[in-house]
Protein backbone atom coordinates (compact mmCIF):
# COMPACT_ATOMS: atom_id res chain seq x y z
CA UNK A 1 0.00 0.00 0.00
CA UNK A 2 1.26 3.59 -0.69
CA UNK A 3 0.17 6.06 1.96
CA UNK A 4 0.36 9.67 1.47
CA UNK A 5 -0.56 11.61 4.57
CA UNK A 6 -0.74 15.38 4.65
CA UNK A 7 1.51 15.62 1.26
CA UNK A 8 2.45 19.27 0.22
CA UNK A 9 5.02 20.23 -2.36
CA UNK A 10 5.94 23.89 -2.81
CA UNK A 11 7.86 25.59 -5.40
CA UNK A 12 9.57 28.75 -4.61
CA UNK A 13 8.99 31.35 -8.12
CA UNK A 14 12.63 32.63 -7.56
CA UNK A 15 11.34 36.18 -6.34
CA UNK A 16 10.04 35.16 -2.46
CA UNK A 17 7.04 34.19 -3.46
CA UNK A 18 6.03 30.48 -4.27
CA UNK A 19 3.28 27.96 -5.94
CA UNK A 20 1.57 25.16 -4.64
CA UNK A 21 1.96 22.01 -6.85
CA UNK A 22 0.76 19.75 -4.48
CA UNK A 23 -1.38 21.00 -1.85
CA UNK A 24 -2.24 18.43 1.79
CA UNK A 25 -3.15 15.50 -0.46
CA UNK A 26 -3.60 12.50 1.52
CA UNK A 27 -4.38 9.36 -0.13
CA UNK A 28 -4.22 5.05 -0.24
CA UNK A 29 -3.29 3.14 -3.07
CA UNK A 30 -4.13 -0.21 -1.56
CA UNK A 31 -2.33 -3.57 -2.24
CA UNK A 32 -2.43 -5.15 -5.81
CA UNK A 33 -4.81 -2.32 -6.96
CA UNK A 34 -4.22 0.49 -9.67
CA UNK A 35 -5.20 3.43 -9.07
CA UNK A 36 -5.22 6.37 -11.08
CA UNK A 37 -4.21 10.17 -10.53
CA UNK A 38 -6.37 11.89 -13.37
CA UNK A 39 -6.94 15.60 -13.55
CA UNK A 40 -6.21 18.78 -15.99
CA UNK A 41 -2.24 20.46 -16.31
CA UNK A 42 -1.17 21.83 -13.50
CA UNK A 43 -2.65 19.32 -11.30
CA UNK A 44 -0.26 18.12 -9.28
CA UNK A 45 -0.26 14.01 -10.74
CA UNK A 46 3.06 13.57 -12.24
CA UNK A 47 4.41 16.09 -9.26
CA UNK A 48 2.50 13.49 -6.82
CA UNK A 49 3.65 10.39 -8.46
CA UNK A 50 7.36 11.46 -8.82
CA UNK A 51 7.53 12.19 -5.28
CA UNK A 52 6.83 8.49 -4.12
CA UNK A 53 10.49 7.44 -5.47
CA UNK A 54 11.68 10.77 -4.65
CA UNK A 55 12.65 11.99 -7.50
CA UNK A 56 10.78 14.85 -6.41
CA UNK A 57 10.57 15.26 -2.25
CA UNK A 58 7.55 16.34 -0.87
CA UNK A 59 7.90 19.76 1.15
CA UNK A 60 5.98 18.48 3.83
CA UNK A 61 3.79 15.13 5.06
CA UNK A 62 4.85 11.76 4.73
CA UNK A 63 4.61 9.09 2.16
CA UNK A 64 5.01 5.60 3.15
CA UNK A 65 4.95 2.39 1.37
CA UNK A 66 3.86 -0.78 3.13
CA UNK A 67 4.15 1.07 6.54
CA UNK A 68 7.95 2.15 5.97
CA UNK A 69 8.02 6.35 5.13
CA UNK A 70 10.10 6.56 2.07
CA UNK A 71 12.14 9.42 3.33
CA UNK A 72 13.91 7.30 5.51
CA UNK A 73 14.63 4.41 2.90
CA UNK A 74 18.24 4.71 1.28
CA UNK A 75 17.08 6.32 -2.41
CA UNK A 76 18.78 3.48 -4.95
CA UNK A 77 17.15 1.02 -2.40
CA UNK A 78 13.71 2.82 -2.81
CA UNK A 79 14.06 3.20 -6.44
CA UNK A 80 14.96 0.12 -7.53
CA UNK A 81 12.02 -1.78 -5.51
CA UNK A 82 9.56 0.62 -7.43
CA UNK A 83 8.79 -0.04 -11.38
CA UNK A 84 8.78 3.29 -12.98
CA UNK A 85 7.23 3.84 -16.49
CA UNK A 86 7.38 6.73 -18.21
CA UNK A 87 5.12 8.48 -21.63
CA UNK A 88 7.91 8.06 -24.15
CA UNK A 89 9.39 4.58 -22.46
CA UNK A 90 12.74 6.54 -21.93
CA UNK A 91 14.97 3.33 -22.95
CA UNK A 92 18.20 3.65 -23.23
CA UNK A 93 19.20 4.05 -26.89
CA UNK A 94 22.25 2.37 -26.62
CA UNK A 95 21.31 -0.87 -25.37
CA UNK A 96 19.56 -4.05 -26.73
CA UNK A 97 15.93 -4.57 -25.78
CA UNK A 98 17.08 -7.27 -23.86
CA UNK A 99 20.08 -4.94 -21.85
CA UNK A 100 17.41 -2.59 -21.25
CA UNK A 101 15.06 -5.10 -19.79
CA UNK A 102 18.12 -6.46 -17.39
CA UNK A 103 19.00 -2.92 -16.04
CA UNK A 104 17.39 -3.00 -12.52
CA UNK A 105 18.20 -7.13 -11.69
CA UNK A 106 21.72 -6.27 -13.00
CA UNK A 107 21.68 -3.61 -10.81
CA UNK A 108 20.74 -5.58 -7.98
CA UNK A 109 23.46 -8.09 -8.72
CA UNK A 110 21.80 -10.73 -10.50
CA UNK A 111 24.19 -11.98 -12.72
CA UNK A 112 24.11 -11.65 -16.25
CA UNK A 113 22.34 -15.09 -17.11
CA UNK A 114 19.74 -15.52 -14.74
CA UNK A 115 18.60 -11.85 -15.59
CA UNK A 116 18.92 -11.81 -19.11
CA UNK A 117 16.81 -15.40 -18.76
CA UNK A 118 14.00 -13.62 -16.76
CA UNK A 119 13.78 -10.98 -19.21
CA UNK A 120 13.38 -12.90 -22.40
CA UNK A 121 10.25 -14.55 -20.35
CA UNK A 122 9.18 -11.19 -19.66
CA UNK A 123 9.65 -9.70 -23.06
CA UNK A 124 7.28 -12.41 -23.96
CA UNK A 125 4.84 -12.09 -21.27
CA UNK A 126 4.29 -8.01 -22.59
CA UNK A 127 3.62 -9.58 -26.03
CA UNK A 128 7.05 -8.78 -28.08
CA UNK A 129 8.55 -11.11 -30.45
CA UNK A 130 11.44 -12.42 -28.94
CA UNK A 131 13.32 -11.99 -31.74
CA UNK A 132 13.24 -8.47 -31.22
CA UNK A 133 15.22 -8.99 -27.88
CA UNK A 134 18.74 -8.38 -29.79
CA UNK A 135 17.05 -5.14 -31.54
CA UNK A 136 18.01 -1.53 -30.20
CA UNK A 137 14.84 0.75 -29.11
CA UNK A 138 15.28 2.84 -32.50
CA UNK A 139 14.09 -0.32 -34.28
CA UNK A 140 11.02 -0.56 -32.54
CA UNK A 141 7.71 0.75 -33.06
CA UNK A 142 6.22 3.51 -30.36
CA UNK A 143 4.04 0.61 -29.08
CA UNK A 144 6.56 -1.61 -29.01
CA UNK A 145 8.71 0.14 -27.12
CA UNK A 146 6.05 0.98 -24.21
CA UNK A 147 6.19 -2.70 -23.91
CA UNK A 148 9.92 -2.84 -23.51
CA UNK A 149 9.00 -0.21 -20.69
CA UNK A 150 6.53 -2.17 -19.25
CA UNK A 151 9.25 -5.26 -19.15
CA UNK A 152 11.72 -3.41 -18.18
CA UNK A 153 9.85 -1.84 -14.86
CA UNK A 154 8.53 -5.73 -13.89
CA UNK A 155 12.11 -6.75 -14.39
CA UNK A 156 12.96 -6.83 -10.82
CA UNK A 157 9.47 -8.01 -9.75
CA UNK A 158 8.96 -4.69 -7.58
CA UNK A 159 5.86 -4.42 -5.32
CA UNK A 160 5.05 -1.33 -6.53
CA UNK A 161 4.51 0.58 -10.06
CA UNK A 162 4.68 3.95 -11.10
CA UNK A 163 3.76 4.60 -15.01
CA UNK A 164 3.33 8.23 -15.93
CA UNK A 165 0.98 8.50 -18.99
CA UNK A 166 2.32 5.24 -20.34
CA UNK A 167 0.53 4.90 -23.41
CA UNK A 168 -0.20 8.66 -23.94
CA UNK A 169 2.08 8.77 -26.68
CA UNK A 170 1.02 5.90 -29.13
CA UNK A 171 -1.92 5.81 -31.60
CA UNK A 172 -5.82 4.94 -30.08
CA UNK A 173 -5.91 1.72 -31.73
CA UNK A 174 -2.23 0.36 -29.94
CA UNK A 175 -3.05 2.08 -26.99
CA UNK A 176 -6.52 0.46 -26.34
CA UNK A 177 -4.21 -2.77 -26.76
CA UNK A 178 -1.58 -1.86 -24.63
CA UNK A 179 -4.41 -0.79 -22.28
CA UNK A 180 -5.90 -4.13 -22.72
CA UNK A 181 -2.67 -6.19 -22.29
CA UNK A 182 -2.07 -4.15 -19.28
CA UNK A 183 -5.59 -5.33 -17.55
CA UNK A 184 -4.86 -8.77 -18.14
CA UNK A 185 -1.18 -8.95 -17.04
CA UNK A 186 -2.04 -6.97 -13.83
CA UNK A 187 -4.64 -9.50 -13.21
CA UNK A 188 -1.83 -12.46 -13.35
CA UNK A 189 0.97 -10.03 -11.47
CA UNK A 190 -1.51 -8.02 -8.85
CA UNK A 191 0.70 -4.89 -8.33
CA UNK A 192 0.24 -1.95 -6.24
CA UNK A 193 0.15 0.73 -9.10
CA UNK A 194 0.24 4.54 -9.39
CA UNK A 195 -1.06 5.41 -12.60
CA UNK A 196 -0.84 9.39 -13.72
CA UNK A 197 -3.40 10.07 -16.87
CA UNK A 198 -4.55 13.36 -18.50
CA UNK A 199 -6.92 11.12 -20.02
CA UNK A 200 -10.27 10.46 -17.93
CA UNK A 201 -11.43 7.45 -19.87
CA UNK A 202 -8.48 5.51 -19.58
CA UNK A 203 -8.44 6.58 -15.56
CA UNK A 204 -11.90 5.23 -15.70
CA UNK A 205 -11.04 2.12 -17.93
CA UNK A 206 -8.38 1.04 -16.18
CA UNK A 207 -8.30 2.41 -12.49
CA UNK A 208 -9.74 -0.06 -9.37
CA UNK A 209 -10.08 3.45 -7.73
CA UNK A 210 -9.67 7.17 -9.23
CA UNK A 211 -8.60 9.97 -7.49
CA UNK A 212 -9.40 13.26 -9.40
CA UNK A 213 -7.47 16.50 -8.66
CA UNK A 214 -7.82 19.95 -9.14
CA UNK A 215 -5.55 22.82 -10.05
CA UNK A 216 -3.47 23.49 -7.62
CA UNK A 217 -2.83 19.93 -6.46
CA UNK A 218 -6.39 19.21 -3.91
CA UNK A 219 -7.83 16.12 -3.97
CA UNK A 220 -11.17 16.42 -5.30
CA UNK A 221 -12.53 13.21 -5.36
CA UNK A 222 -11.35 9.67 -4.68
CA UNK A 223 -13.95 6.83 -5.86
CA UNK A 224 -14.80 4.17 -8.25
CA UNK A 225 -14.71 4.38 -11.95
CA UNK A 226 -18.53 3.59 -11.42
CA UNK A 227 -19.32 6.14 -8.62
CA UNK A 228 -17.01 8.66 -10.15
CA UNK A 229 -19.47 8.60 -13.16
CA UNK A 230 -22.61 8.29 -11.38
CA UNK A 231 -22.11 10.79 -7.88
CA UNK A 232 -19.75 13.30 -9.35
CA UNK A 233 -18.59 15.57 -5.44
CA UNK A 234 -19.02 18.84 -7.84
CA UNK A 235 -19.41 20.59 -10.52
CA UNK A 236 -15.61 20.73 -11.77
CA UNK A 237 -15.46 16.88 -10.97
CA UNK A 238 -18.93 16.62 -13.08
CA UNK A 239 -17.08 19.22 -15.45
CA UNK A 240 -14.03 16.80 -15.71
CA UNK A 241 -15.34 13.17 -15.88
CA UNK A 242 -17.58 14.66 -19.30
CA UNK A 243 -20.56 14.07 -21.13
CA UNK A 244 -21.81 10.95 -21.70
CA UNK A 245 -21.66 9.47 -18.23
CA UNK A 246 -24.83 8.20 -18.45
CA UNK A 247 -23.93 5.92 -20.74
CA UNK A 248 -20.45 5.18 -20.12
CA UNK A 249 -21.56 3.83 -16.37
CA UNK A 250 -23.14 1.34 -18.25
CA UNK A 251 -20.08 -0.31 -18.50
CA UNK A 252 -19.74 -1.41 -14.61
CA UNK A 253 -23.09 -2.68 -14.46
CA UNK A 254 -23.38 -6.34 -15.29
CA UNK A 255 -25.56 -7.69 -17.68
CA UNK A 256 -28.14 -9.54 -16.00
CA UNK A 257 -29.06 -12.94 -17.78
CA UNK A 258 -31.90 -11.46 -19.70
CA UNK A 259 -33.96 -13.37 -22.42
CA UNK A 260 -32.29 -13.99 -25.84
CA UNK A 261 -33.88 -13.76 -28.95
CA UNK A 262 -33.16 -17.14 -31.32
CA UNK A 263 -32.01 -15.94 -34.49
CA UNK A 264 -32.33 -17.72 -37.37
CA UNK A 265 -28.67 -17.53 -39.32
CA UNK A 266 -26.97 -18.22 -42.67
CA UNK A 267 -23.84 -19.31 -43.50
CA UNK A 268 -21.18 -17.96 -46.47
CA UNK A 269 -22.64 -19.40 -49.47
CA UNK A 270 -26.35 -19.58 -48.36
CA UNK A 271 -28.23 -19.47 -51.39
CA UNK A 272 -30.85 -16.19 -52.47
CA UNK A 273 -33.78 -18.58 -52.14
CA UNK A 274 -32.88 -19.76 -48.81
CA UNK A 275 -32.09 -16.54 -47.27
CA UNK A 276 -35.74 -14.90 -48.68
CA UNK A 277 -37.65 -17.93 -47.05
CA UNK A 278 -36.53 -16.50 -43.66
CA UNK A 279 -38.42 -13.47 -44.46
CA UNK A 280 -36.43 -10.66 -42.45
CA UNK A 281 -35.13 -7.94 -44.43
CA UNK A 282 -31.98 -8.53 -42.39
CA UNK A 283 -30.19 -12.18 -41.59
CA UNK A 284 -27.22 -12.52 -39.81
CA UNK A 285 -24.30 -14.64 -40.96
CA UNK A 286 -22.31 -16.93 -38.99
CA UNK A 287 -19.10 -18.44 -39.48
CA UNK A 288 -17.95 -21.93 -38.94
CA UNK A 289 -18.02 -22.12 -35.86
CA UNK A 290 -20.86 -20.09 -35.03
CA UNK A 291 -19.22 -17.08 -34.56
CA UNK A 292 -21.37 -14.24 -35.58
CA UNK A 293 -19.87 -12.61 -39.04
CA UNK A 294 -22.13 -9.92 -39.54
CA UNK A 295 -25.42 -8.65 -41.29
CA UNK A 296 -26.97 -9.09 -44.40
CA UNK A 297 -29.51 -7.17 -46.31
CA UNK A 298 -31.75 -10.31 -47.65
CA UNK A 299 -32.52 -7.54 -50.83
CA UNK A 300 -28.98 -7.52 -51.87
CA UNK A 301 -28.43 -11.36 -52.02
CA UNK A 302 -28.98 -12.37 -55.81
CA UNK A 303 -27.39 -15.82 -55.87
CA UNK A 304 -25.83 -16.38 -52.68
CA UNK A 305 -24.21 -15.31 -49.31
CA UNK A 306 -20.86 -14.03 -49.95
CA UNK A 307 -18.06 -11.81 -47.96
CA UNK A 308 -18.48 -8.64 -49.44
CA UNK A 309 -22.29 -8.42 -48.99
CA UNK A 310 -21.40 -8.67 -45.05
CA UNK A 311 -22.56 -5.43 -42.49
CA UNK A 312 -19.73 -5.37 -40.01
CA UNK A 313 -20.88 -2.30 -38.06
CA UNK A 314 -22.17 -4.14 -35.30
CA UNK A 315 -20.52 -4.73 -32.18
CA UNK A 316 -21.11 -8.08 -30.15
CA UNK A 317 -21.77 -8.01 -26.83
CA UNK A 318 -21.02 -10.76 -24.71
CA UNK A 319 -22.94 -12.74 -21.90
CA UNK A 320 -21.29 -11.91 -19.29
CA UNK A 321 -20.60 -8.16 -20.89
CA UNK A 322 -21.86 -5.08 -19.14
CA UNK A 323 -25.53 -3.26 -20.19
CA UNK A 324 -23.33 -1.04 -22.33
CA UNK A 325 -21.82 -4.12 -24.29
CA UNK A 326 -25.66 -5.04 -24.60
CA UNK A 327 -26.98 -1.39 -25.31
CA UNK A 328 -24.50 -0.32 -28.06
CA UNK A 329 -24.53 -4.03 -29.80
CA UNK A 330 -28.37 -3.06 -30.40
CA UNK A 331 -27.66 0.81 -30.93
CA UNK A 332 -25.08 -0.45 -33.61
CA UNK A 333 -26.83 -3.32 -35.35
CA UNK A 334 -28.03 -2.19 -38.80
CA UNK A 335 -31.33 -4.77 -38.07
CA UNK A 336 -32.19 -3.13 -34.36
CA UNK A 337 -30.86 -6.65 -33.04
CA UNK A 338 -28.25 -6.80 -30.72
CA UNK A 339 -26.00 -9.94 -31.58
CA UNK A 340 -25.02 -11.54 -28.28
CA UNK A 341 -22.11 -13.83 -28.50
CA UNK A 342 -20.94 -16.78 -25.73
CA UNK A 343 -17.38 -17.06 -23.79
CA UNK A 344 -16.60 -18.76 -26.68
CA UNK A 345 -17.23 -16.13 -29.39
CA UNK A 346 -20.32 -17.99 -30.73
CA UNK A 347 -23.50 -16.99 -31.55
CA UNK A 348 -26.37 -17.53 -28.84
CA UNK A 349 -28.91 -14.56 -29.30
CA UNK A 350 -30.02 -11.12 -30.26
CA UNK A 351 -31.69 -8.79 -27.69
CA UNK A 352 -33.49 -5.15 -28.83
CA UNK A 353 -32.50 -1.89 -27.18
CA UNK A 354 -35.97 -1.75 -25.90
CA UNK A 355 -35.21 -4.80 -23.66
CA UNK A 356 -31.92 -3.24 -22.54
CA UNK A 357 -33.79 -0.33 -21.25
CA UNK A 358 -35.92 -1.34 -18.87
CA UNK A 359 -33.05 -3.74 -17.26
CA UNK A 360 -31.41 -0.61 -16.43
CA UNK A 361 -34.31 1.56 -15.23
CA UNK A 362 -34.82 -1.28 -12.94
CA UNK A 363 -31.41 -1.56 -11.86
CA UNK A 364 -31.35 2.53 -11.35
CA UNK A 365 -34.18 1.92 -8.88
CA UNK A 366 -32.48 -0.82 -7.11
CA UNK A 367 -29.50 1.85 -6.48
CA UNK A 368 -32.02 4.50 -5.35
CA UNK A 369 -33.90 1.84 -2.95
CA UNK A 370 -30.37 0.79 -1.58
CA UNK A 371 -28.97 4.26 -1.02
CA UNK A 372 -32.33 5.44 0.82
CA UNK A 373 -32.34 1.99 2.85
CA UNK A 374 -28.32 3.09 4.08
CA UNK A 375 -29.56 7.08 4.72
CA UNK A 376 -32.68 5.12 7.02
CA UNK A 377 -30.29 3.32 8.44
CA UNK A 378 -27.94 5.73 8.90
CA UNK A 379 -30.83 8.04 10.67
CA UNK A 380 -31.61 5.05 12.95
CA UNK A 381 -28.51 5.00 14.20
CA UNK A 382 -28.47 8.58 14.98
CA UNK A 383 -31.72 8.87 16.05
CA UNK A 384 -31.43 7.38 20.16
CA UNK A 385 -29.04 9.86 20.17
CA UNK B 1 58.99 14.25 -55.48
CA UNK B 2 62.94 13.32 -55.36
CA UNK B 3 63.72 15.44 -52.67
CA UNK B 4 61.01 13.59 -50.34
CA UNK B 5 61.71 10.15 -51.83
CA UNK B 6 65.29 11.02 -50.63
CA UNK B 7 64.38 12.02 -47.24
CA UNK B 8 61.78 9.10 -46.56
CA UNK B 9 63.57 8.24 -43.06
CA UNK B 10 63.25 11.67 -42.10
CA UNK B 11 59.46 12.27 -42.66
CA UNK B 12 58.17 9.19 -41.27
CA UNK B 13 60.25 9.96 -37.97
CA UNK B 14 59.29 13.57 -37.92
CA UNK B 15 55.56 12.20 -38.60
CA UNK B 16 56.02 9.80 -35.39
CA UNK B 17 56.95 12.72 -33.49
CA UNK B 18 54.50 14.93 -34.52
CA UNK B 19 51.91 12.34 -34.22
CA UNK B 20 53.35 11.59 -30.25
CA UNK B 21 52.92 14.99 -29.95
CA UNK B 22 49.70 15.94 -30.96
CA UNK B 23 47.53 12.59 -30.21
CA UNK B 24 49.42 11.90 -26.32
CA UNK B 25 47.93 15.46 -25.32
CA UNK B 26 44.15 14.46 -27.04
CA UNK B 27 44.27 11.75 -25.00
CA UNK B 28 45.30 13.68 -21.57
CA UNK B 29 42.58 16.62 -22.19
CA UNK B 30 40.10 13.73 -22.99
CA UNK B 31 41.04 12.44 -19.57
CA UNK B 32 40.59 15.81 -18.07
CA UNK B 33 37.41 17.12 -20.17
CA UNK B 34 34.98 14.69 -19.04
CA UNK B 35 35.26 15.32 -15.48
CA UNK B 36 35.30 19.21 -16.28
CA UNK B 37 32.62 19.06 -18.71
CA UNK B 38 30.33 16.60 -16.24
CA UNK B 39 30.80 19.74 -13.50
CA UNK B 40 29.49 21.55 -16.40
CA UNK B 41 26.06 19.92 -16.25
CA UNK B 42 25.86 19.83 -12.80
CA UNK B 43 25.18 23.91 -12.13
CA UNK B 44 24.14 26.46 -14.27
CA UNK B 45 26.84 29.07 -12.28
CA UNK B 46 29.34 25.73 -12.71
CA UNK B 47 28.59 25.80 -16.30
CA UNK B 48 29.10 29.60 -17.63
CA UNK B 49 32.41 29.58 -15.12
CA UNK B 50 33.78 26.41 -16.42
CA UNK B 51 33.09 27.00 -19.87
CA UNK B 52 34.16 30.86 -20.23
CA UNK B 53 37.67 29.87 -18.35
CA UNK B 54 38.03 27.01 -20.71
CA UNK B 55 37.41 28.97 -23.76
CA UNK B 56 39.66 31.57 -23.18
CA UNK B 57 42.51 29.35 -23.01
CA UNK B 58 41.88 28.34 -26.59
CA UNK B 59 42.89 32.46 -26.89
CA UNK B 60 46.80 32.12 -25.55
CA UNK B 61 49.19 32.32 -28.74
CA UNK B 62 50.67 28.42 -29.02
CA UNK B 63 54.18 30.62 -29.29
CA UNK B 64 53.59 32.32 -25.90
CA UNK B 65 52.64 28.98 -24.52
CA UNK B 66 55.51 27.12 -25.39
CA UNK B 67 57.89 30.18 -24.35
CA UNK B 68 55.65 30.82 -20.79
CA UNK B 69 55.75 26.76 -19.42
CA UNK B 70 59.28 26.21 -19.40
CA UNK B 71 60.18 28.81 -15.88
CA UNK B 72 56.10 27.66 -14.78
CA UNK B 73 56.59 24.56 -14.88
CA UNK B 74 60.52 23.89 -14.29
CA UNK B 75 61.24 22.57 -17.42
CA UNK B 76 63.60 23.00 -19.96
CA UNK B 77 63.22 24.81 -22.70
CA UNK B 78 63.64 22.02 -25.42
CA UNK B 79 61.51 19.66 -22.89
CA UNK B 80 58.83 17.96 -25.25
CA UNK B 81 56.82 17.56 -22.29
CA UNK B 82 56.01 21.60 -22.29
CA UNK B 83 54.46 20.61 -26.05
CA UNK B 84 52.91 18.23 -24.87
CA UNK B 85 51.26 20.07 -21.63
CA UNK B 86 50.34 23.11 -24.01
CA UNK B 87 48.49 20.58 -26.32
CA UNK B 88 46.82 19.45 -23.71
CA UNK B 89 45.55 22.82 -22.40
CA UNK B 90 44.60 23.55 -26.18
CA UNK B 91 42.84 19.97 -26.01
CA UNK B 92 40.91 20.65 -22.92
CA UNK B 93 39.42 23.86 -24.40
CA UNK B 94 37.91 22.56 -27.13
CA UNK B 95 36.61 19.48 -25.40
CA UNK B 96 35.56 20.99 -22.07
CA UNK B 97 32.01 22.92 -23.64
CA UNK B 98 31.74 19.47 -26.02
CA UNK B 99 31.82 17.12 -23.40
CA UNK B 100 28.91 19.02 -21.39
CA UNK B 101 26.96 19.68 -24.86
CA UNK B 102 27.28 16.04 -25.77
CA UNK B 103 25.84 14.87 -22.03
CA UNK B 104 22.98 17.78 -21.67
CA UNK B 105 21.85 16.28 -25.27
CA UNK B 106 20.90 13.04 -22.98
CA UNK B 107 16.75 13.01 -23.78
CA UNK B 108 15.12 14.08 -21.21
CA UNK B 109 12.66 10.54 -20.14
CA UNK B 110 16.14 8.72 -20.78
CA UNK B 111 17.66 10.42 -18.29
CA UNK B 112 14.43 10.15 -15.79
CA UNK B 113 14.39 6.96 -16.76
CA UNK B 114 17.85 5.71 -15.08
CA UNK B 115 16.89 7.92 -12.11
CA UNK B 116 14.18 6.37 -11.29
CA UNK B 117 16.14 3.24 -11.74
CA UNK B 118 18.17 3.59 -8.91
CA UNK B 119 21.47 4.42 -10.81
CA UNK B 120 23.66 6.32 -8.24
CA UNK B 121 24.71 9.74 -10.01
CA UNK B 122 28.15 8.36 -10.91
CA UNK B 123 26.55 4.81 -11.74
CA UNK B 124 24.30 7.02 -14.33
CA UNK B 125 26.90 9.04 -15.56
CA UNK B 126 29.23 6.13 -16.60
CA UNK B 127 26.62 3.71 -18.01
CA UNK B 128 23.83 5.88 -19.53
CA UNK B 129 25.50 9.41 -20.23
CA UNK B 130 28.71 8.96 -21.15
CA UNK B 131 27.97 6.19 -23.64
CA UNK B 132 24.84 8.20 -25.76
CA UNK B 133 27.10 11.10 -25.37
CA UNK B 134 30.06 9.63 -27.40
CA UNK B 135 28.97 10.89 -30.85
CA UNK B 136 29.18 14.49 -29.80
CA UNK B 137 32.05 14.00 -27.73
CA UNK B 138 33.75 12.17 -31.35
CA UNK B 139 33.21 15.08 -33.39
CA UNK B 140 34.87 17.26 -30.74
CA UNK B 141 37.77 15.37 -30.67
CA UNK B 142 38.06 15.28 -34.22
CA UNK B 143 38.37 19.27 -34.41
CA UNK B 144 40.81 19.22 -31.56
CA UNK B 145 42.59 16.49 -33.49
CA UNK B 146 42.83 18.85 -36.51
CA UNK B 147 43.86 21.80 -34.35
CA UNK B 148 46.72 20.10 -32.37
CA UNK B 149 48.19 18.60 -35.61
CA UNK B 150 48.42 22.26 -36.69
CA UNK B 151 49.54 23.94 -33.41
CA UNK B 152 52.37 21.17 -32.82
CA UNK B 153 53.81 22.42 -36.07
CA UNK B 154 54.69 26.15 -34.33
CA UNK B 155 56.51 24.36 -31.75
CA UNK B 156 59.90 23.76 -34.32
CA UNK B 157 60.28 27.88 -33.67
CA UNK B 158 61.22 27.17 -30.21
CA UNK B 159 63.56 23.82 -31.30
CA UNK B 160 61.42 21.04 -31.07
CA UNK B 161 61.46 18.43 -33.82
CA UNK B 162 58.01 17.70 -35.20
CA UNK B 163 56.98 17.98 -38.84
CA UNK B 164 56.60 22.01 -38.13
CA UNK B 165 60.78 21.29 -38.82
CA UNK B 166 60.01 21.04 -43.03
CA UNK B 167 58.17 24.43 -42.54
CA UNK B 168 61.25 26.77 -41.19
CA UNK B 169 63.75 24.87 -42.78
CA UNK B 170 62.13 25.31 -45.95
CA UNK B 171 61.51 28.69 -45.73
CA UNK B 172 65.24 29.54 -44.20
CA UNK B 173 66.57 27.77 -46.91
CA UNK B 174 63.96 28.65 -49.41
CA UNK B 175 63.31 25.84 -50.63
CA UNK B 176 59.59 25.47 -51.39
CA UNK B 177 59.75 21.85 -51.89
CA UNK B 178 60.70 21.03 -48.00
CA UNK B 179 57.37 23.10 -47.15
CA UNK B 180 55.24 21.42 -49.08
CA UNK B 181 56.33 18.19 -48.08
CA UNK B 182 55.60 19.52 -44.14
CA UNK B 183 52.64 20.61 -45.42
CA UNK B 184 51.33 17.08 -46.83
CA UNK B 185 52.45 15.02 -44.34
CA UNK B 186 50.84 17.40 -41.95
CA UNK B 187 47.42 16.75 -43.51
CA UNK B 188 47.93 13.06 -43.77
CA UNK B 189 48.88 13.03 -40.26
CA UNK B 190 45.57 15.49 -39.69
CA UNK B 191 43.41 12.78 -41.66
CA UNK B 192 44.87 9.60 -39.93
CA UNK B 193 44.10 11.18 -36.70
CA UNK B 194 40.49 11.95 -38.34
CA UNK B 195 39.58 8.59 -39.57
CA UNK B 196 40.97 6.49 -36.79
CA UNK B 197 38.62 8.91 -34.23
CA UNK B 198 35.61 8.56 -36.83
CA UNK B 199 36.60 4.56 -36.68
CA UNK B 200 36.56 3.91 -32.72
CA UNK B 201 33.84 5.81 -32.19
CA UNK B 202 31.86 3.83 -34.54
CA UNK B 203 32.75 0.66 -33.05
CA UNK B 204 31.79 2.09 -29.82
CA UNK B 205 27.92 3.35 -30.91
CA UNK B 206 26.71 0.34 -32.85
CA UNK B 207 22.87 1.40 -31.80
CA UNK B 208 23.75 4.54 -33.90
CA UNK B 209 23.90 2.89 -37.18
CA UNK B 210 20.46 1.07 -36.90
CA UNK B 211 17.82 1.41 -39.48
CA UNK B 212 14.29 1.12 -38.43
Amino acid sequence: MIRFEGVTKKYGDGSGGESIAVNDLSLEAPTGRITVLVGPSGCGKTTTLRMVNRMIDPSSGVISIDGNDTAELPLAELRRGIGYVIQHAGLFPHRTVLDNVTTVPRLLGTDKKTARRRAMELIERVGLDPDLAKRYPAQLSGGQQQRVGVARALAADPPVMLMDEPFSAVDPVVREQLQNEFLRLQSELGKTILFVTHDIDEAVKLGDQVAVLRVGGTLAQLATPAQLLADPVDDFVAGFVGRDRGYRSLQFAEAPELELTNEPTVTIGTTASSVRAIGEPWVLCVGDDGEPMGWVRAAAVTSAVARDLLQRGGTVASTQGSLRELLDAALSSPSGRGVVADADGRFVGTIRASEVVPVIEARQQSVAAREDAAAAALHGEAAPA
Amino acid sequence: MTWALDHLDEIFSLAGQHAWLAGLPLLIGLVISIPLGWLATRKASLRTGLLTVTGLLYTIPSLALFILLPPLLGTKVLDPVNVIIAMSIYTIALLTRTVADGLAAVDTSTRQAAVAMGYSTFGRFRAVDLPLAIPVVAAGLRVAAVSNVSIVSVASLIGISQLGYFLTDGYARSFPTEVWVGIIACLLLALVFDLVIQLLARVLTPWTRVTA
